[in-house]
């Protein structure tokens, strides 16, 4: 009898109308950058060209400043809340609506599966914008003051891992606080922040309420340090994080900062075995492993060490690499030709530094940007493997032999944004939970994600809360 | 849970007292339910289309147990059904035929007529289907019945209250028992984990009945509310792929009920394919208990062939 061969049940790419070249959105409409090079964004998937976006010069970023403050202080400051909340949830609502070309949008422009796109991603995106609408006009019980007010406008700075959902986690909260913004999308993935730039157009949100400037760096560096901006958001790694910590230094700026991470999975002896297996799988080869929490340091309990790892590997053999646009895609491509030498380099040390390194066999698209799931075994914690954030697909096994010992392993990081626990023992559960210094600890789950739960980090992976009431806060001077 | 080479002497010992049994089957590893619910959903993500449609569509169908079990049953409607599992489509010749015609025992003679030289095996139900309430002597009596009538497999309940009262020691020499009364006929052990509720007393309920020689698992008798639902199946498919790995046998997995269209017979075989993997992409390791299924299948199937519906109409109603 032949196999079940899966065909090919690519989604319609018909539904999104990229356009050749895009400018830069201020003041609620697109204009040309003034003093910065266009760039090109590519699909991942198969380096093709998707489009041409402007770069904005610290020109360009001040009149999006500009028309940010003006905003702020002529309509959307003394807005009333209900008011601000009608925005909100026609912003959510339209998301809905456009769910599918934005999820088909985001694939293409990222790199990742659709079926991530179509049923966490946009879902979360709309639910963000929910969620927040909810609070425009009950601030005073967000517990930040009797009469808590904005910080004014916002200057935002985000990843290429989630592009669409960070900038809801971003904006939502910021506007429903009644601050105006301007953000900065990732260099490489420009096109879903560019296309709710159009959705906020579609929700006559008032002009300078929100302005999207595309760039990479420079664009970045000039939006943070804009002596204008009152409240900086940035979401990215530890290096880029730091520098921005030292330049808003002195200054009245408030800021927060979501950084990486290096997060330990930790599997204890009695885990529901088979539920542990998709956890770790979730953990670290959602999204490629292009996620700040990811579970990239397996710790597991030395008795059950060769059962975790015999079924890990046989899970894995059933995961399929390919076409983001494939609806049974689970493993898409890798962001970029940066990110894919940055992974390969540190897998490769992984290798010198005497790690042993597994993959299944998959087969790779000879175009675009690939890289194989890919499990490391007997990782210590002095290996670079252990400590550095890799921010792909792969994943480091160390092993631990009490309760204790899996604690201080997991501890003994700069970082602490996240961390997992597998077993069925409740009071283990919280008693490690006490004991991990992580901002979110998963018991029996992974990368769960939710508008009402805050997320954010301990040590070098940051500092402020994200998303629930203390996301709200942040947003809030009091 | 032990597995090595010497699995099978190691699972011999587990069942040789009712205490070593029990603390075989508290000492399985847990089942998250919500993570097990959470992959069920996942895998009924997968988008099958074309060829892998028209594969799934036709092993479907291969893989249906045609089943009528009500007390309104005559040897009228037992013919009917034959006929219908024999040539599933009048209109279209080469639409499979199903696996099996699930009758009551005293159908079994009729069926066992109508599909002689067909290759289309007759399953019984016994063991006082659906409930499992009567004595030993009845249960053994019953199996007895429909194997003389000619039944090749016998789908026997077993006695969920003493499972659930945890005396799993008389549910296992009960299935022995009817396993022996059974004799060549293959045995399908009815959990109905729509009694069990939780998904680790499925587990352990699967174990259990793999333990005392049942060839198939199977989810309901199509009586209790839930029936067949796509997680529990999950959770049986790890237990029987766990089980080859220690024994390195075969047991055979049937949800029962509940599963009325193709998409969602689809997502069974997607899970299948990807839990215990394709060796179980066989009629011999895989049925559906079912009856309207079958009628979406075949509507399915001229679809994809022709590129448009047939109304209900085209289809027989048996």
């Amino acid at each position: 009898m032949s196999r079940f061969e899966y065909a090919p049940a690519p989604e319609s790419r018909a539904i999104v109308d990229i356009k050749s070249s895009y400018g830069l959105f201020v003041n609620g409409a697109f204009v040309e950058a003034t003093d910065g090079k266009p760039f090109k964004t590519v699909s991942p998937a198969s380096e093709e060209v998707l489009a041409e976006v402007s770069e904005a010069g610290p020109a360009d970023v001040d009149k999006a400043v500009r028309a940010a403050r003006k905003a702020f202080e002529k309509v959307w400051g003394p807005m009333a809340g209900r008011d601000r909340a009608k925005y909100l949830f026609r912003i959510a609502r339209l998301i809905q609506e456009r769910a599918r070309e934005l999820a088909v949008l985001e694939s293409l422009d990222n790199g990742k599966p659709i079926r991530e796109s179509r049923d966490v991603d946009i879902p979360l995106v709309a639910a963000h914008f929910f969620y927040y609408a909810g609070w425009a006009d009950k601030l005073e019980y967000a517990g930040a003051g009797e009469d808590p007010r904005p910080w004014g406008v916002a200057g935002q700075v985000i990843p290429w891992n989630f592009p669409l959902l960070m900038l809801a986690w971003k904006i939502a909260p910021a506007l429903a606080a009644g601050n105006t913004v301007v953000l900065k999308p990732a260099e490489t993935t420009p096109l879903t922040a560019l296309a709710f730039a159009e959705i906020c157009q579609q929700a006559d949100l008032p002009p300078g309420v929100v302005n999207i400037v595309t760039g990479a760096g420079r664009t970045g560096q000039a939006l943070v340090e804009h002596p204008d901006v009152n409240k900086v958001a940035f979401t990215g790694s530890t290096a880029v994080g730091r520098a921005i910590a030292k330049s808003v230094a002195g200054t009245d700026k408030a800021v927060t900062l979501e950084l990486g991470g290096k997060a330990a999975n930790i599997v204890f002896e009695d885990a529901p075995i088979d539920q542990t297996i998709e956890g770790i799988v979730n953990g670290i080869f959602f999204n490629q492993g292009h996620v700040c929490c990811a579970g990239s340091r397996l710790l597991v309990q030395e008795s059950v060490y060769d059962e975790v790892l015999g079924r890990l590997k046989r899970r894995m053999e059933t995961l399929r690499v390919g076409d983001p646009l494939d609806k049974n895609t689970d493993i898409g491509a890798i962001n970029s030709a940066a990110q894919l030498a940055r992974i390969r380099e540190l897998a490769q040390i992984g290798e010198d530094e005497g790690s042993e390194r597994w993959s299944p066999e998959c087969e790779l698209p000879a175009q675009g940007y690939w890289f194989p799931p890919t499990v490391f075994t007997g990782v210590s914690q002095a290996h670079r493997i252990a400590r550095e954030e890799i921010f792909g697909p792969v994943l480091s096994v160390l092993t631990f032999r009490t309760p204790a010992e899996a604690v201080e392993k997991a501890n003994n990081t700069p970082f602490g944004l996240s961390a997992g626990i597998w077993t069925e023992k409740g009071s283990r559960i919280l008693w490690m939970a006490n004991q991990l210094r992580a901002g979110v600890v998963w018991a029996n789950t992974f990368n769960r994600f939710d508008p009402t739960s805050p997320f954010g980090g301990y040590k070098e992976s940051g500092y402020g809360r994200e998303g629930g009431r203390h996301g709200l806060e942040a947003y809030l001077a009091h | 849970m032990t597995t090595t080479d010497s699995g099978v002497d190691t699972l011999a010992d587990v069942t040789s007292s009712e205490d070593r049994l029990r603390r075989f089957l508290l000492g399985l590893p847990g089942v998250d339910q919500v993570g097990a619910e959470a992959r069920a959903a996942t895998l009924s993500t997968r988008s099958i289309k074309t060829t892998a449609k028209a594969y799934a569509l036709d092993l479907a169908i291969q893989m249906i147990d045609l089943t009528t079990l009500e007390g309104q049953d005559t040897p009228g409607k037992v013919r009917a059904l034959c006929a219908k599992a024999k040539r599933p489509d009048p209109a279209d010749a080469t639409a499979p035929q199903v696996a099996a015609v699930c009758v009551y025992p005293d159908l079994v003679a009729t069926a066992k007529y109508e599909l002689k030289g067909t290759g289309i095996n007759v399953a019984s139900v016994a063991t006082a289907f659906p409930s499992g309430r009567s004595s030993l002597a009845i249960k053994i009596q019953d199996t007895k019945d429909a194997v003389a009538s000619g039944a090749d497999e016998v789908d026997m309940v077993i006695d969920r209250g003493a499972f659930l009262s945890g005396r799993y020691g008389l549910v296992f020499d009960e299935i022995l028992a009817i396993r022996e009364a059974a004799g060549d006929a293959h045995l399908k052990v009815i959990l109905e984990t729509g009694e069990l509720v939780t998904y680790d007393n499925v587990r352990r309920a699967s174990w259990l009945a793999m333990l005392a020689g049942a060839d198939f698992i199977k989810t309901s008798t199509g009586k209790v509310s839930p029936a067949a639902t796509l997680p529990v199946t999950l959770v049986m498919l790890e237990a029987v792929r766990d089980y080859h790995e220690a024994t390195g046998l075969h047991i055979g997995v049937k949800p029962a009920g509940g599963i009325r269209t193709a998409k969602d017979a689809i997502k069974y075989l997607v899970t299948v394919n990807e839990t215990a993997g394709p060796d179980w992409l066989d009629p011999e390791l895989f049925r559906f208990g079912a009856s309207s299924l079958l009628n979406d299948l075949l509507m399915q199937r001229t679809k994809l062939a022709t590129g448009h519906y047939p109304g209900p109409d085209y289809f027989t109603l048996d």
